[in-house]
């Protein structure tokens, strides 16, 4: 995750508390949501960034995780992301989000 | 409606391991901020040699020494199966580093660019033996400077060593004492770009068959910004470039539009031959310096050589259509709008499916897509994804919904359609252009009729606005023309209704005899 938005999420997150707010992804690569995932709940990683040691522990989900989707209105969601639900691997992108969600969010929807 | 022929088309690369180290946007960083990074220590002994760069099927088929269809039939991965080394194909070359250097001082008309004198005499004669190199080129290479002035140079007057093995060869001189845009490492990426521009003009003039004369205007395309602090990017790039060449006849501008600058940039020549404004005019695009060993962080936790080390270019010539060449239809002219969002749905539709329609074609009516050209060796280590497979599979699933294709011919479609990216991540060079030469070839073989050529630009990168952009446009054969650029206008059901009223009149008189 880039610089400026790890620091727009922990602003976000300092603003409006981190109960209160949720992070969706919409990354196309498993391996990079599960990073992103992992930047928003335990820190940045690389250590390179405004989250390097700052274990938010935000709700994060992909946007192809069923509480995301069955959130949005359908004739957007047709109009906007049904194209590439059809190309990505939405399983492989949800289950990389949840591992990382599951094991080390603090906070829930 | 409105085609442009495509005369000639020319593609190389400037093999710059030398200048990535030291100069490449992320190396440059992580030397600033942390001079003494595992990644740095690393990364030198991740080097590919000249050798391996001529021999990498991927650069290969970006000059020409390979087809398309060669390319997918290579084992891979093709950074484990390096074949013969070529530094010409049918398009360009791949231009060692100490040429490159020296190629460099040729295209430099500030004296910013100083050589050791005695690499200026060695590389006199190895510059010399390249086709493309004439006598105008060749006399503008200095004689050099002795080794003290050049280390005065970098120590007291912020010039930038140049190296070539390590050792000192050179500088690039600062073009102004406080003038941060005309600071050395600004001149370097400026000169390095115009350079291999020049490189590409020298050799698609030789591929159309042409004199440099003969050349009316340029269009260039890269993403570097010309000019000091009052006009920071003023241009013109492509003015600069054909003086180099010797195109005197011509004169030039300079489009920009991040990856989405060359379809653009060809989209605005073809309408400029079109209309007559211009007869013989020069798309191109020199490379980017600072995009050498962008990912080579990635590449180098997983133990992989760094590949990012060549600065790539293009140039393709515009001619009036003559009914020879295969063409550019301008009617086939795909447009991203302000309006249309940024959703990767709303750019494919906007690029593909609407300007076929437009035409009563459909999306499986194009032979082949030329989108993000982005070899996948580079990319999906870095975490990027195989670009070019992604574009395919996002037109695939956009046929899908339009009704044009089973959803369980999504996979025949990528694989029939789409074509493995061959390109360096050198940001705008990736982007639909460099398959214009194999799609000609491949026309004028009869191998396939249609290709559609797409640019997409992340134009956010500058912080002005959100939004990306796109432009498309079709390559077909040539059809009969009357010479004026212009089709006769006959379909094929008009063909085919003269054809069934002669057939008929030939009944009548049949039956009366």
């Amino acid at each position: 995750m880039d610089l400026e938005n790890q620091q727009r999420v922990k602003d976000a997150a300092e603003k409006v508390g981190a109960d209160n707010l949720v992070v969706v992804l919409g990354s196309s690569d498993p391996e990079g949501a599960e990073i992103y995932a992992e930047t928003v709940t335990l820190g940045d990683p690389t250590f390179a960034g405004p989250l390097a040691g700052v274990p938010l522990g935000l709700c994060v989900y992909h946007v192809f995780e069923e509480e995301m989707k069955s959130e949005a209105d359908p004739a957007a969601w047709e109009e906007q992301i049904s194209m590439m639900e059809m190309v990505l691997n939405t399983e492989a992108l949800a289950a990389s989000v949840k591992k990382m969600r599951d094991a080390n969010s603090k906070h829930t929807l | 409606m409105a085609t442009v022929g495509i005369k000639s088309t020319a593609y190389c690369l400037n093999f710059a391991p030398e200048l990535a180290l030291h100069y490449g946007g992320t190396p440059s960083q992580e030397r600033h901020a942390k001079p003494d990074s595992d990644y740095l220590k690393a990364l030198p002994g991740q080097v590919q040699s000249y050798e391996e760069a001529a021999g990498y099927a991927p650069n290969k088929t970006y000059i020409g020494a390979m087809s398309v269809d060669e390319l997918a039939a290579a084992p891979a991965p093709w950074l484990e199966h390096l074949g013969a080394p070529e530094r010409y194909g049918r398009y360009g070359e791949i231009m060692p580093e100490d040429e490159f250097i020296g190629f460099m001082d040729i295209c430099d008309v500030f004296d910013l660019i100083w050589l050791d004198k005695d690499f200026a005499a060695r590389i006199r004669e190895k510059l010399a033996q390249d086709p493309v190199m004439g006598e105008s080129q060749m006399a503008r290479l200095e004689a050099g400077h002795e080794a003290a002035e050049i280390a005065e140079a970098v120590e007291k007057h912020g010039a930038l060593p140049l190296y070539l093995d390590g050792a000192v060869v050179g500088c690039c001189r600062r073009a102004h004492d406080t003038d941060e845009n005309l600071a050395a490492h600004v001149m370097l990426e400026n000169l390095a770009c115009k350079a291999s521009g020049v490189l590409a003009l020298l050799h698609l003039i030789k591929n159309s068959g042409l004199t440099p004369g003969d050349i009316d205007f340029v269009v260039e395309c890269s993403e570097e910004a010309v000019g000091d602090t009052m006009q920071r990017g003023g241009g013109n790039m492509a003015k600069a470039v054909a003086e180099i060449a010797g195109c005197g006849n011509a004169s030039g501008f300079d489009v920009r539009g991040f990856c989405a600058g060359p379809a653009t940039a060809v989209i605005t020549a073809a309408g400029m031959v079109a209309s007559g404004v211009r007869r013989n005019v020069a798309v191109l695009g020199g490379g980017s310096l600072p995009k050498l060993y962008m990912n080579s962080r990635d590449h180098v936790k997983k133990g992989l050589k760094a590949l990012e080390n060549c600065i790539g270019s293009f140039a393709v010539l515009l001619v009036p259509d003559d009914g020879t060449e295969p063409v550019i239809r301008l009617d086939s002219v795909g447009k991203h709008s302000v309006a249309a969002g940024a959703a990767p749905q709303a750019i494919t539709s906007a690029l593909t499916y609407e300007p076929l329609t437009r035409l009563g074609l459909k999306l499986t009516d194009v032979d082949k897509y030329a989108p993000e050209l982005h070899n996948a060796e580079i990319t999906l280590p870095a975490g990027a994804g195989n670009v070019p497979e992604a574009n395919f599979k996002m037109i695939a699933a956009l046929s899908v919904m339009k009704g044009q294709l089973k959803r369980e011919e999504i996979p025949q479609f990528v694989a029939e359609h789409g074509l493995p990216g061959f390109v360096h991540t050198q940001g705008h060079i990736p982007s639909g252009v460099p398959y214009m030469g194999h799609a000609r070839d491949a026309i004028k073989a009869g191998s396939i009729r249609r290709a559609m050529i797409i640019g997409k630009g992340s134009l956010f990168l500058g912080r002005l606005t959100n939004l990306a952009d796109g432009a498309s446009f079709l390559v077909e054969a040539p059809a009969q023309t009357d010479g004026s650029g212009s089709t006769a206008g006959v379909t094929r059901d008009e063909v085919r209704e003269l054809l069934l009223d002669a057939l008929a009149d030939l009944a009548a008189n049949l039956q009366k005899n």
